[in-house]
């Protein structure tokens, strides 16, 4: 037998251990071990700002560790710095290229993040002066769809030449690239102990990576079309995934297989981002039919809806006191809701 | 990226594709697993330890929510 045919037997082989491994750790379904649990609260929520300022679809936002700022991101070519408590804009960053499809702000506040069909990531010091360029990450081949600092010298990015890379902003060089999907890479998480990190792709699958190795540790299976939004569990231990395929699914890191999946029959949307609430309790998932749905994450109800947008819903975040959440849309604004 | 290649080379590639791809699954396959009902019982006991300090699901009184405006008092 030549290596290659050798090579295919052993592959299907290992699946079907895999898929025999998993299914033996299935002894319930986490809809059928939640059953006792009383049901979320239906969830009301007020729109309390609606942030006017973009003049084309908004991408993507990303609230700053100080819970107040948020750095907003759209094709008039712009990034927005907010104060979300008085509704004013603290800053405006004119970007060379208009075409974001994503932003971050660093833990520290003092830099931000962009990217888009550049095909880099761009970060900017926000406390010089003026505001000022610092690098340009320029190595991916394909665009930039997601990128996260881990500190001022570290940044993580998702791009559509099927890579995550881990760069060095001191050199902006990458010092890790992570090889192993097939298909463009839409979004990333960081674990809350920063060691690993968690990524969604048009290959439908969800990988878990560890940081420092570079080495594709698990993947998740069980969604049908391109994953574009994906989010760590507060506590480390499970993830949530939304796509195209109109669902939002958990999978859990240690029994390694989807636990959930948030699907309903009226719902025939892409999702296109989420964010959790600061127990895990609440998912906020937006969606492509203009409004951001908010499930129950342990019994897979839906609880309550967020209407309000114009257009999709591109972009929602929570900041990490938990107290409010924002969502962005192609009809150019940003709603605060709590 | 086109490039013309040798059909050798084709075959190379595909050959080192499929030796990265057991390899990786030989990672996936030697994790240790939990039981579903543990990953869910902790998941469950996560939830509810801190359901009492996730704002949006318990509410936010007004006088402490920083984004409710302050409605404007009129003197009579």
């Amino acid at each position: 037998m030549g290596e290659m045919e050798q090579m295919k037997k052993e592959a299907e082989a290992l699946k079907t251990q895999i898929e025999a491994a998993r299914k033996a750790a299935h002894d319930t379904d986490m809809a059928s071990a939640a059953s006792g649990v009383a049901p979320a609260p239906r969830v009301q929520l007020k729109t309390r700002r609606t942030l006017k300022g973009h003049l084309a679809k908004i991408y993507a936002m990303h609230w700053c560790t100080d819970n107040r700022l948020m750095v907003s991101a759209s094709q008039d070519g712009k990034l927005l710095i907010w104060d979300s408590h008085t509704g004013n804009k603290v800053n405006a960053v004119p970007l060379k290229s208009s075409w974001v499809m994503t932003c971050a702000y660093a833990p520290s506040g003092n830099l931000v993040a962009s990217g888009g069909l550049d095909n880099m990531c761009t970060v900017y010091n926000l406390k010089t002066p003026v505001i000022k360029t610092v690098k340009e990450l320029d190595a991916h081949t394909g665009y930039l769809s997601c990128a996260r600092f881990l500190s001022d010298t570290e940044v993580l990015t998702a791009s559509g030449d099927t890579t995550c890379a881990l760069w060095d902003l001191e050199t902006g060089k990458q010092k890790t690239v992570f090889l192993n999907h097939v298909g463009d890479c839409m979004c990333l998480s960081l674990s809350p102990d920063m060691n690993s990190f968690v990524s969604g792709a048009c290959d439908s699958l969800a990988k878990l990576w560890d940081i420092r190795d570079g080495q594709c540790k698990q993947t998740f299976l069980g969604h049908t079309s391109d994953i574009n939004a994906i989010s760590f569990y507060p506590g480390g231990n499970a993830i949530i995934t939304g796509s195209d395929d109109c669902t939002c699914k958990m999978y859990d890191l240690r029994a390694d297989q989807e636990l959930i999946t948030y699907q309903d029959a009226a719902l025939n949307s892409g999702v296109t981002s989420l964010a959790l609430s600061m127990s895990g309790r609440l998912i906020f998932a937006g969606y492509d039919d203009f409004n951001c749905n908010i499930w129950d994450s342990l019994k897979g109800e839906k609880v309550g809806v967020l209407s309000g947008h114009d257009n999709r819903v591109s972009c929602t975040g929570v900041p990490p006191d938990g107290m409010c959440v924002c969502t962005g849309s192609w009809d150019s604004f940003l709603k605060i809701w709590n | 990226m086109v490039s013309k290649m040798s059909s050798k080379m084709v075959g190379s590639n595909n050959l080192a594709h499929a030796r990265r791809m057991v390899q990786q699954l030989r990672v996936e396959a030697s994790i240790e697993r939990i039981k579903v009902s543990k990953a869910s019982a902790d998941l469950m006991r996560y939830c509810g330890e801190n359901a009492k300090y996730d704002p949006l699901l318990m509410g936010i009184p007004a006088s402490e929510n920083p984004f409710k405006d302050k409605k404007p008092c009129t003197i009579l």
